[in-house]
C-alpha cells in the first residue's frame, strides 16, 4: 500500500530530515514510562505491606457505618468504571462513531480516570476516611523521600555544607551519591556483558558467574604478586579478571558453537560451578592465613584502584573506567564491521550467514565480550570496594544486570543510565529500610515489574495511550530459547 | 431492506472505504458474490486484496459502507462472527499445529462430545471421511500435519472450513506455495465445493489461474475497482494491463545467448538435508557465461540443497564445485560471494534480509566491510548511505529513506533491495532461487528483465524455479532435476512443456531421449 502513495520523486535519493527531540524521546519513553509505572505498582505494595497502615486500616473497620460501606463500595466502582472508560475499546469506537475529534476524544479519556480518582478520594475524605489516605499518602512519601535521600543525599545538608566550605562536611554531605556511583559501575559492567550478548541474539544469564570468576581471578593477582608499581599491578589485576570471565563464558560459548546446547541452561549452571568453586576455595586453598572466616586476603596496595574523593568516600575510578569501556563497546558495536555483523547475527542468524557472515565466530565473539565484562566488574569490585574476595562479592549483580540492559533498550550508552538508576536504587534502598522500615527486596519487586512492563508493552502503551511504534519498540529481547 | 435476489447473491458489499493512516487502501468498493460461482480478486501486491478480504472476515471494520449477508446488512466484529455465519478463510500461511493429527487440527474448538468433557472421535472422524468423500478433498485423519505435503495442508485447511460449515470459502493466496499438480489438484477440490453450492472467493494475482477457473473476476488497484468481469470477456493480456494501470509484457524477450567460457562445473556432487538424507546424488552440470540454465522440478527434489552446495550455505559429501575454474568445494561462504557469485535466496524474508535492519545496510550486506565502505575498521556511514541511495535509484527501489527498516516495504521492493544488492556486484556467476516468488506482474516483468540484462553482460545465471512458466520463459537451456538427479538436460526451443512435465514427475529420461532421436529424425 504504501508504495501506491510515493510520487517518482520520493525515491531513495530524497534527503532525509535530521532526527528530532520527538524521536529521541519516543526511543526512550517506554522504559521511562514503564519505570514510572512500576514506582507507582511499588507504592501500592509499600502501603499495603506496611503494618501502622495495617492497624490503622484494622481500626477504622472495626467502627465502619452501613453508609461509609456503601460510600466506600462506591467509590471503588467509580474508579473501575472511570478506568474502564478511559482504557476500553469500546468507548474509543463509540466516540468515533459519534463524530468526536480525535483529540478531543483522547483528551476525554485520559481525563476521565483522572477525575473519577479524584472525586472518589473526595468522596471517601468526607466520609471518614481520610485518616487511612492520610496515612497511605504519608507512608508513599517517607519511603521514597528516604529512598532519595539514601541515594542523593539530603539537599539542606549539601547546601550547608557547601556554606561552611569544610572539604570533610561536603564529601560527608555527598557521600550518598558517590555511594550510588560506587554501586552504578559493577552494573555499568554486568549491564554491558549482558547487552553485548543480547546484541548477537545470546541470552547470557551467566554474568553473575562470570563476576565471581572476574573478582577470584583478580584477588589471586591482587594479593599473591608482591612489589609492583600500581600502573602496572591494577591492569594487570582488572585483565586478570576479564580474561576470567572470559574464559567462563567461553564455555558456554564453545558448547553453543560446536554442539548446538542452549546457552541458557548452560549459563546457568555455570553460575552454580562459579559459586561452588569460589566458596571451595575461600574455605581452603585462597583462605586468610590464621582467621578461620572464608575471605579471601586482602590485595596488595598497589592493586588497589584509587580512591578519588577524601575518606569516608569509597568513589573509586571504576566508575569512570566503567563508563569509558561502556563508550568503547558503543563505538565498537555501531562503528566497526565486526560490531556491524554482531548486531545482524543477532537481528537474523540465516540472512547474516547468506551475507557470507560466520555466524559462530560472532557468537563466540560476542560471548568473549560478554564474559570479559561479567569478569571486569567482579574485578571492580575486589580491587576497588572490598579489597578482599568474599562469598558475598556480589549481591546479585549479575541477576539484576539483565533487567537493567533490557531496559537500556541492550544500548551500551542506555546501559550507563539504567545502571545510575540501579545503583540509586540499590543504594537508597537500605536507607529507606532504616528510617521508613520498608524492606530492601521491595526495589527488587519494582525493578521486576519494569521489565514486565517493558517485555510486555502493551500495558504501558494503553495505559498512557501511546500511539506509533519507537525505536526502543522493535527490540528483539532474544530469538527463541537455544539455536 | 429487503433485497431482490434473481440470482441467489450470497454476499454484498456496497460502497467500502477503509484507510490506515495515510492510505486509502480500499475505495469505494461495490461487489456482489453469487452463490455457487468462483469469483476471483485479482490485484498487485498493495492493491486492497486481502484488506478487502480481511474485512468480509471481521478483521477489519469498514471506515464506511455496508455489507449484506443473504441480503440483509450485517456487522462481523471479528472473525468469531463472520465463521459463525459460514464465512471461512485459508491464510496465505496456514493456521495448523504441526505436532498434531489431520483429526485433531480439523475439529479444534468444536470437538463433538459425549459426556461434555470428552472427545467423541470416532463422530468426528466419520464426519471428516463424510466431507472428504463429499468433495473430493482426499486426507487421511490420523496423520501429523507435519508428516503432509504443502498441498494437502492446504486441503486440510479447507476441511476446516467445511466442517465448521462454511458456506463462503475465502482463499488468500492459494496456489503462491503449490507445485503444479497441486494446483491442478486444488482446481479440482474447488470445482466440485462451487458445483455443490458453496461460493469462493480466490484473491490471486496469477493471471493463468484466474483464467483457467473463475466464473468471475474482479481487478482492483490503488484500493480502487477497476473492473468486474466474467474471463469470457477479457484475456490475460488485458487483464495484466487492467491491473498494473500500463501495458506489460508478459513474456519477455531476449536475445540469442551469446556462450563464454564455462563458469559453473559441477561434477559427481552428492550432498546431504538437514535429515541426512541423500539429496542431491551424483549430479552434474555446468553453466556457460552468458546463458541461463533453468533447473526445473517439483518442489523438495533436491533444487534447495543444489543452490546451497554450491553457494558455500552447505558442505559437499562428494564431488566438485567448480566457479570460474576455481575449486570452490567447501570454500567459506563469503569467499565464495567475493570470487563474484550472486545468489537471490528462495526466501527473501528469512534468507535475503534483515528486516528489522535499514535498507541501507541490506544494500550493502555483501560489501559493508570492504573499502572504501570501511577504511581502518571503521565503517565510513556517509559513504554506505550514499551508494545505497546510489543502488535504490538504479534499482528503483521505492522507499521514502533507505535508513527505514526494510520491513516496511512491499514484498516487490524487498526483492529490489536484494537484487540491488547482488547485481551491483560485478558477477562472474548469478545464482537465483525462486526469484519471483509471490511477487505481482509488473515485478516479476522487472525481475526477469534484470536476470536477461545480467546474462547479456556475459553472467552466468542458474535460475531455480517451481514455475514451469518462469523456466520455460527465459532460461535458454532446461534442467530437469528429480530425486536429486539431473533427468534430462533439454534445450528451451525445442522443448515440450508436456514432457518436461513428464521428467519433472520422475518418467526415465531414456523414453524421452527416444522420443527426441524420433523428433529429430522426423524434422
Amino acid at each position: 500500500m504504501k508504495k501506491n502513495l510515493l510520487l517518482p520523486s520520493e525515491k531513495g535519493t530524497v534527503v532525509p530530515k535530521k532526527m528530532k527531540i520527538i524521536d529521541y524521546w519516543k526511543s526512550v519513553r517506554l522504559p521511562i514510562l514503564a519505570f514510572l509505572a512500576a514506582l507507582l505498582a511499588g507504592a501500592v505494595l509499600i502501603v499495603l505491606t506496611d503494618l501502622k497502615f495495617y492497624a490503622l486500616f484494622k481500626k477504622t473497620f472495626s467502627q465502619i457505618s452501613t453508609t461509609q460501606v456503601i460510600i466506600a463500595i462506591t467509590s471503588i466502582a467509580l474508579i473501575a468504571l472511570s478506568v474502564w472508560l478511559g482504557v476500553s475499546k469500546w468507548v474509543k469506537n463509540l466516540l468515533e462513531k459519534k463524530g468526536v475529534t480525535k483529540r478531543l476524544s483522547v483528551s476525554l479519556r485520559v481525563f476521565t480516570p483522572i477525575i473519577g480518582f479524584i472525586i472518589s478520594i473526595f468522596l471517601l475524605r468526607l466520609s471518614g476516611f481520610s485518616d487511612i489516605i492520610d496515612a497511605a499518602l504519608n507512608i508513599t512519601y517517607i519511603s521514597y523521600h528516604s529512598l532519595l535521600e539514601g541515594s542523593l543525599g539530603n539537599i539542606v545538608d549539601i547546601m550547608a555544607a557547601f556554606h561552611s566550605g569544610n572539604i570533610q562536611q561536603i564529601t560527608e554531605s555527598l557521600n550518598p551519591i558517590s555511594e550510588s556511583l560506587v554501586a552504578a559501575a559493577p552494573y555499568i559492567f554486568g549491564g554491558l556483558s549482558v547487552a553485548v550478548a543480547l546484541r548477537c541474539g545470546i541470552f547470557n544469564i551467566g554474568t553473575e558467574g562470570q563476576i565471581f570468576m572476574g573478582a577470584l581471578a583478580s584477588v589471586i593477582v591482587g594479593y599473591s604478586i608482591k612489589g609492583l608499581p600500581p600502573l602496572i599491578h591494577i591492569p594487570l589485576a582488572m585483565l586478570a579478571g576479564a580474561l576470567a570471565g572470559a574464559f567462563w563464558a567461553f564455555i558456554p560459548a564453545i558448547l553453543k558453537t560446536k554442539f548446538g546446547s542452549n546457552e541458557v541452561i548452560n549459563t546457568i549452571m555455570l553460575n552454580y560451578i562459579a559459586f561452588s568453586l569460589v566458596d571451595f576455595l575461600l574455605t581452603g586453598p585462597i583462605r586468610r592465613p590464621d582467621q578461620s572466616i572464608p575471605f579471601s586476603p586482602y590485595i596488595e596496595i598497589s592493586a588497589e584502584l584509587p580512591r578519588l574523593l577524601p575518606y569516608p568516600s569509597r568513589f573509586h575510578i571504576g566508575f569512570l573506567i566503567a563508563v569509558g569501556i561502556a563508550i568503547l563497546i558503543y563505538w565498537f558495536l555501531f562503528r566497526t564491521p565486526a560490531g556491524l555483523e554482531i548486531r545482524l547475527v543477532g537481528q537474523n542468524p540465516n540472512a547474516s550467514r547468506y551475507a557470507g557472515i560466520n555466524i559462530k565466530n560472532k557468537y563466540l565473539l560476542a560471548f568473549l565480550i560478554s564474559g570479559a565484562m561479567g569478569g571486569l566488574a567482579g574485578a571492580n569490585e575486589v580491587l576497588g570496594v572490598s579489597h578482599y574476595l568474599s562469598g558475598t562479592i556480589s549481591p546479585g549483580y549479575g541477576f539484576d544486570s539483565i533487567s537493567l540492559a533490557i531496559l537500556g533498550n541492550n544500548h551500551p550508552i542506555g546501559v550507563i543510565f539504567t545502571a545510575l538508576l540501579f545503583g540509586i536504587l540499590r543504594n537508597g534502598s537500605t536507607h529507606m529500610q532504616n528510617i521508613a522500615r520498608v524492606p530492601v527486596e521491595i526495589i527488587t519487586v519494582v525493578q521486576s515489574l519494569v521489565i514486565v512492563f517493558i517485555a510486555a508493552p502493551t500495558i504501558i502503551q494503553t495505559l498512557f495511550r501511546l500511539k506509533g511504534k519507537g525505536k526502543s519498540e522493535q527490540l528483539i529481547v532474544t530469538r527463541g530459547w537455544g539455536k | 431492506m429487503k433485497k431482490e435476489n434473481k440470482m441467489q447473491v450470497e454476499l454484498e458489499i456496497s460502497n467500502i472505504y477503509k484507510s490506515f493512516g495515510t492510505v486509502q487502501a480500499n475505495k469505494a468498493i461495490s461487489l456482489q458474490f453469487e452463490k455457487g460461482k468462483i469469483h476471483a480478486i485479482l490485484g498487485e501486491n498493495g492493491a486492497g486484496k486481502t484488506t478487502l478480504m480481511n474485512i468480509l472476515y471481521g478483521l477489519y471494520q469498514p471506515d464506511q459502507g455496508i455489507i449484506y449477508f443473504r441480503g440483509n446488512p450485517i456487522q462481523f466484529s471479528s472473525p468469531r462472527d463472520a465463521i459463525r455465519n459460514g464465512i471461512g478463510m485459508v491464510h496465505q500461511h496456514f493456521m495448523l499445529a504441526s505436532e498434531l493429527t489431520v483429526l485433531e487440527n480439523v475439529i479444534a474448538g468444536q470437538e463433538p462430545s459425549r459426556l461434555g468433557f470428552d472427545i467423541d472421535y470416532r463422530t468426528a472422524k466419520e464426519k471428516i471421511r463424510a466431507i472428504s468423500s463429499q468433495f473430493g478433498l482426499d486426507v487421511e485423519p490420523d496423520v501429523k500435519i507435519n508428516d503432509l505435503s504443502v498441498g494437502v495442508q492446504q486441503r486440510v485447511e479447507i476441511l476446516k472450513l467445511l466442517y465448521r460449515d462454511a458456506r463462503i470459502l475465502i482463499l488468500d493466496e492459494p496456489t503462491s506455495v503449490l507445485t503444479p499438480q497441486e494446483i491442478t489438484n486444488l482446481f479440482q477440490v474447488l470445482k466440485s465445493l462451487s458445483s455443490k453450492g458453496r461460493t469462493i472467493i480466490f484473491i490471486t494475482h496469477k493471471l493463468k489461474e484466474v483464467m483457467a477457473i473463475a466464473d468471475h473476476i474482479t481487478v482492483l488497484r490503488n484500493g480502487e475497482l477497476v473492473t468486474s468481469t466474467s474471463p469470457l470477456l477479457v484475456n490475460e493480456q488485458e487483464l495484466a494491463a487492467l491491473m498494473v494501470g500500463r501495458n506489460v509484457e508478459l513474456s519477455v524477450s531476449k536475445s540469442k545467448a551469446i556462450l563464454g567460457d564455462v563458469m559453473l562445473e559441477i561434477q559427481n556432487l552428492e550432498v546431504l538435508d538437514d535429515r541426512m538424507n541423500v539429496a542431491i546424488d551424483n549430479l552434474s552440470l555446468s553453466v556457460r557465461s552468458g546463458e541461463i540454465l533453468g533447473i526445473a522440478g517439483v518442489q523438495g527434489n533436491g533444487q534447495t540443497e543444489l543452490v546451497e552446495a554450491v553457494t558455500g550455505l552447505r558442505s559437499i559429501l562428494f564431488g566438485h564445485v567448480m566457479i570460474n575454474k576455481i575449486e570452490t568445494t567447501n570454500l567459506p561462504r563469503r569467499q565464495i560471494i567475493e570470487l563474484g557469485i550472486g545468489h537471490v535466496p528462495e526466501d527473501r524474508q528469512r534468507d535475503g534480509l534483515i528486516l528489522s535492519s535499514p535498507v541501507s545496510i541490506n544494500m550493502m550486506l555483501c560489501s559493508y566491510y570492504q573499502n572504501p565502505f570501511t577504511k581502518r575498521f571503521i565503517l565510513q556511514e556517509d559513504i554506505i548511505l550514499k551508494e545505497a541511495r546510489k543502488r535504490a535509484d538504479d534499482f528503483d527501489v521505492r522507499t521514502t529513506d533507505v535508513r527505514n527498516p526494510a520491513n516496511i516495504l512491499s514484498g516487490g521492493n524487498q526483492q529490489k533491495v536484494i537484487i540491488a544488492r547482488e547485481f551491483s556486484r560485478p558477477l562472474k556467476l548469478l545464482v537465483a532461487s525462486q526469484p519471483t516468488r509471490g511477487l505481482d506482474v509488473g515485478s516479476i516483468e522487472y525481475v526477469h528483465r534484470q536476470i536477461i540484462k545480467k546474462r547479456d553482460a556475459g553472467t552466468a545465471v542458474l535460475l531455480v524455479s517451481t514455475e514451469l512458466d518462469e523456466i520455460m520463459a527465459i532460461s535458454d537451456r532446461i534442467a530437469v532435476i528429480y530425486r536429486g538427479k539431473i533427468q534430462a538436460i533439454l534445450d528451451t526451443k525445442n522443448s515440450i512443456r508436456e514432457k518436461i512435465g513428464m521428467l519433472m514427475a520422475g518418467v526415465i529420461p531414456e523414453d524421452i531421449t527416444h522420443m527426441d532421436r524420433n523428433n529429430k529424425k522426423r524434422q
